[in-house]
């Protein structure tokens, strides 16, 4: 058992919420509403296509957002996961005769399996990797449809696509879609605050950071990748059924380029984004037919907006309009003041927390940290001071497990965390956590946040939040090693054991 | 046998355009940190500039090779400007983004100008090529070969024994220490963008008579450079070489033995299985990211 903290009181001030339920129920109502309206309204067939279309490519779409807004990894073979969807259903019902619902799921898992191995192998490395592999592959992908004709029936197409028989009427498929949308949307919407969704906007900020608060970022960023993928997928399967037809240059690397447009323009952060964009980039095109007459210029636009988005408006039509409004309310009040930063003395003494004996990195030849033993007591305050290039920041990557110790032991609470990894370092009992330079601390969010990602590992998340919520207001170290200790019952809380300022 | 050492030689030759282009592909990394997607769409700017000087406006083929060179020069100076300058400050990803979006511009500007139907531009020799035993030497195939030798050779003497190189170099291995040591940082981002523009021309003006004029030549030999560069290992110039001429003897061989339409689809293979089991190249270290 350890002792109560007395160096931070606690108190409990965390507003209270209302009900998850309550709280997105106009969703459900406006949602409800939408699905209503396409099972009645009267749409001529092109109205309806139309509608068909922006509401398949929006889940498409949808699933670009979690992989590149919210985790900050690239895809750039969404249309590629698209048309695994749309095959596997096209196929599946017109040649194979079998039921839509498992031909749409069959897709969903094509897709995720193709997903999951193309992140699996590329995801480790660089972004670049990952822009190149998801071309290559989306490329692999449209041979395979244009040449194995016996499977694909090659450019010709595959056509006479069935449609479940609880839809069979173009109308009741179309709503069936958009409750598919609207369901989607929900679960894209709520994913960035689920404890997977901070992990990835923390991967997305900074990988580093999220690695030491204890996030697996490589299995947050399959995660990401593989969603994004079955969304293409299920997109697909719904946008087979919808038109009865598909052809293999609807799923080219074009539409995946029209794709990424889509969620750039709209706001790539979040789905009311992605599905401005989307209905913008559907309707826009058929305002402007002219255009199409020369083949080629309407993907130069595409193109040239891409590069105009990124340069002036980076966070999309969504991201515009939210700073802008974000902007009006700050002039309308400040913000209420956050509550004020208490903290008690620490008192010294119980037990050794850490405990670090002979520690040693070497880089090659060259000694950067040589034979360190620590020992912090449980509440003690301890400053790393030294010269530059003394080894401070290296001792303290490898207490958090970035770097491999050549040599030594590191014990927290008798446990030796000498060759953990950083993200299972953290979420055991008792966490040894980093916070690198502010400059590179996770960067769109508060620092509240970055906190919370951190105090997500440790299995009291409340107690943890408050503390760090409050340290973070004021603690402008450059680095700040947190040891935190918290007992069996997960109640109490841990406290901060080892500073160390530049 | 004879058949093996006819593929050996056509893929040497497809290879080194490869190599061009990859090594294109290595130098504005190295200066920028970024990989420019649009690196494939410099070779098909350039050939279709040649096609414009050459065929439409019936200009002597030397004249409207160098004027086709000097478009890529202006070429890349506008994309610096307009595409990597005002983003130097952000994180790769929208950098990557933006090259993309350019690369998109190019080639459908191009589309929309002239077409979608191939262009012909005619090989550069009178005599096709020389039969040497076994055989056949394709006087376009042996230009390209001699070419890469000269600029490989070029290359490494400008970065190792100019003035010029080593600023370049300089700054591609620590921009700061650089600009401190008095090296105009944006200038040399700036020569860097134009000598590859220049390279990727030089290697679509060599391919062209092989391969037809077209729209997709451009995103067809960056893949297979950036291919390139992986096999060879990222960042390295040798390691782009010999990815590039690995990559299409391999590309060469595959289609001769296994399968014609599948042709681009090797070089994706054997990329993918890089990343799998040697994601840093032959040549490349595995460096630890330092925190």
């Amino acid at each position: 058992m350890s002792a109560p903290s007395e160096n931070m009181p606690i108190a409990a001030v965390v507003p209270r919420v209302r009900p998850l339920l309550l709280r997105h129920l106009p969703y459900f109502i406006g949602a409800a509403i939408l699905v209503a309206l396409a099972a009645t309204m009267r749409f001529d067939g092109y109205i309806h296509n139309i509608l068909m279309q922006a509401t398949t490519f929006a889940i498409a779409v949808f699933g670009l957002s979690v992989v590149l807004g919210l985790c900050g990894q690239i895809n750039l073979a969404q249309a590629a996961f698209f048309g695994l969807g749309a095959y596997a259903v096209g196929l599946g019902t017109s040649d194979y005769h079998l039921s839509y619902w498992l031909c749409l799921a069959g897709g969903c898992v094509i897709a995720l399996l193709a997903g999951a191995l193309l992140g699996m192998s590329t995801l480790r490395l660089g972004g670049h990797y990952l822009a190149m592999v998801t071309i290559s592959f989306q490329q692999i992908v449209t041979l395979v449809m244009i040449n194995t004709i016996w499977l694909t029936h090659g450019p010709d197409g595959v056509s006479r696509i069935g449609r479940p028989d609880l839809f069979q009427s173009a109308q009741s498929y179309l709503a069936f879609c958009v409750a598919m949308l609207a369901l989607v949307g929900y679960f894209v919407w709520h994913l960035s605050d689920t404890r997977v969704g901070r992990a990835m906007r923390a991967v997305r900020d900074n990988e580093l950071a999220a690695g030491v608060v204890g996030i697996d970022v490589f299995r947050t960023k399959v995660s990401a990748f593989a969603l994004s993928a079955v969304l293409g997928g299920l997109a697909g399967g719904l946008f087979a059924g919808g038109f009865a037809y598909v052809s293999p240059d609807q799923f080219s690397f074009a539409e995946s380029v029209v794709f990424l447009t889509m969620s750039l323009l709209g706001g790539v952060a979040s789905p009311i984004g992605s599905a401005i964009g989307t209905g913008l980039l559907i309707l826009i095109p058929e305002w402007l037919r002219f255009l199409k007459s020369v083949p080629g210029l309407y993907l130069a636009i595409y193109g040239l907006s891409v590069i105009l988005i990124i340069r002036y408006m980076p966070d999309g039509i969504w991201g515009f309009v939210n700073i802008a409004t974000e902007r009006w309310r700050a002039q309308k009040g400040a913000p209420p003041a956050a509550a004020p930063l208490q903290l008690m003395p620490a008192t010294v003494g119980g037990d050794t927390v850490l405990e670090v004996s002979g520690l040693s990195k070497y880089f090659g030849g060259l000694k950067a940290v040589d034979g360190v033993d620590i020992s912090v007591k449980r509440g003690g305050v301890h400053a790393l001071i030294g010269p530059n290039g003394s080894g401070k920041t290296t001792t303290l990557n490898v207490l958090s497990g970035l770097y491999k110790a050549t040599s030594g032991r590191i014990l927290l609470d008798g446990t030796d965390i000498t060759n953990m990894p950083p993200h299972p370092a953290v979420p055991i009992d008792d966490g040894v956590g980093k916070r690198g330079n502010r400059r590179r601390a996770p960067g769109q969010q508060d620092d509240r946040q970055g906190w919370r990602r951190g105090a997500d590992r440790t299995r009291d998340g409340s107690a943890d939040l408050r503390r760090a919520r409050r340290a973070s207001q004021r603690i402008d170290l450059q680095f700040f090693l947190w040891a935190s200790a918290i007992d069996r019952n997960r109640a109490r809380a841990c406290r901060q054991s080892d500073l160390a300022s530049a | 046998m004879d058949l093996a050492l006819q593929l050996l030689f056509t893929g040497i030759g497809i290879g080194a355009v490869y190599a061009l282009v990859a090594l294109g592909f290595v130098l504005i990394f190295r200066a920028t940190n970024v990989v420019n997607f649009a690196q494939g769409e410099f070779s098909m700017v350039a050939a279709y500039l040649m096609v414009v000087f050459a065929v439409d406006l019936g200009w002597p083929y030397w004249l409207s090779f160098l004027l086709a060179l000097a478009g890529m020069a202006l070429l890349g100076a506008i994309f610096n400007l307009g595409v990597y300058y005002p983003l130097r400050h952000r994180t790769f990803l929208p950098v990557i983004i933006a090259t993309i979006g350019a690369s998109i511009l190019l080639a459908n500007s191009v589309l929309a100008i002239y077409g979608p139907q191939p262009q012909v531009l005619e090989g550069w020799f009178e005599t096709p090529g020389i039969q040497l035993g076994p055989v056949y030497l394709d006087s376009q195939y042996l230009l390209i070969i001699a070419v890469t030798i000269v600029l490989v050779i070029f290359n490494y003497w400008f970065f190792e024994h100019t003035m010029l190189g080593k600023k370049l170099q300089a700054t591609s291995q620590d921009k700061e220490m650089a600009s401190l040591l008095g090296i105009s940082v944006s200038t040399m981002i700036m020569i860097t963008f134009i000598y590859s523009a220049v390279l990727g021309g030089l290697a679509g003006l060599l391919v062209a008579p092989i391969l037809f004029v077209s729209i997709q030549m451009g995103s067809t030999i960056a893949l297979k450079a950036f291919a390139a560069t992986i096999i060879g290992g990222f960042g390295d110039v040798a390691g782009a070489i010999i990815g590039g001429l690995a990559l299409g003897i391999i590309e060469t061989f595959g289609a001769a033995y296994i399968s014609v339409p599948y042709k681009d689809g090797f070089a994706f293979l054997v990329l993918v299985l890089f990343l799998i089991f040697r994601p840093q190249g032959i040549f490349g270290e595995r460096v630890a990211e330092k925190a």
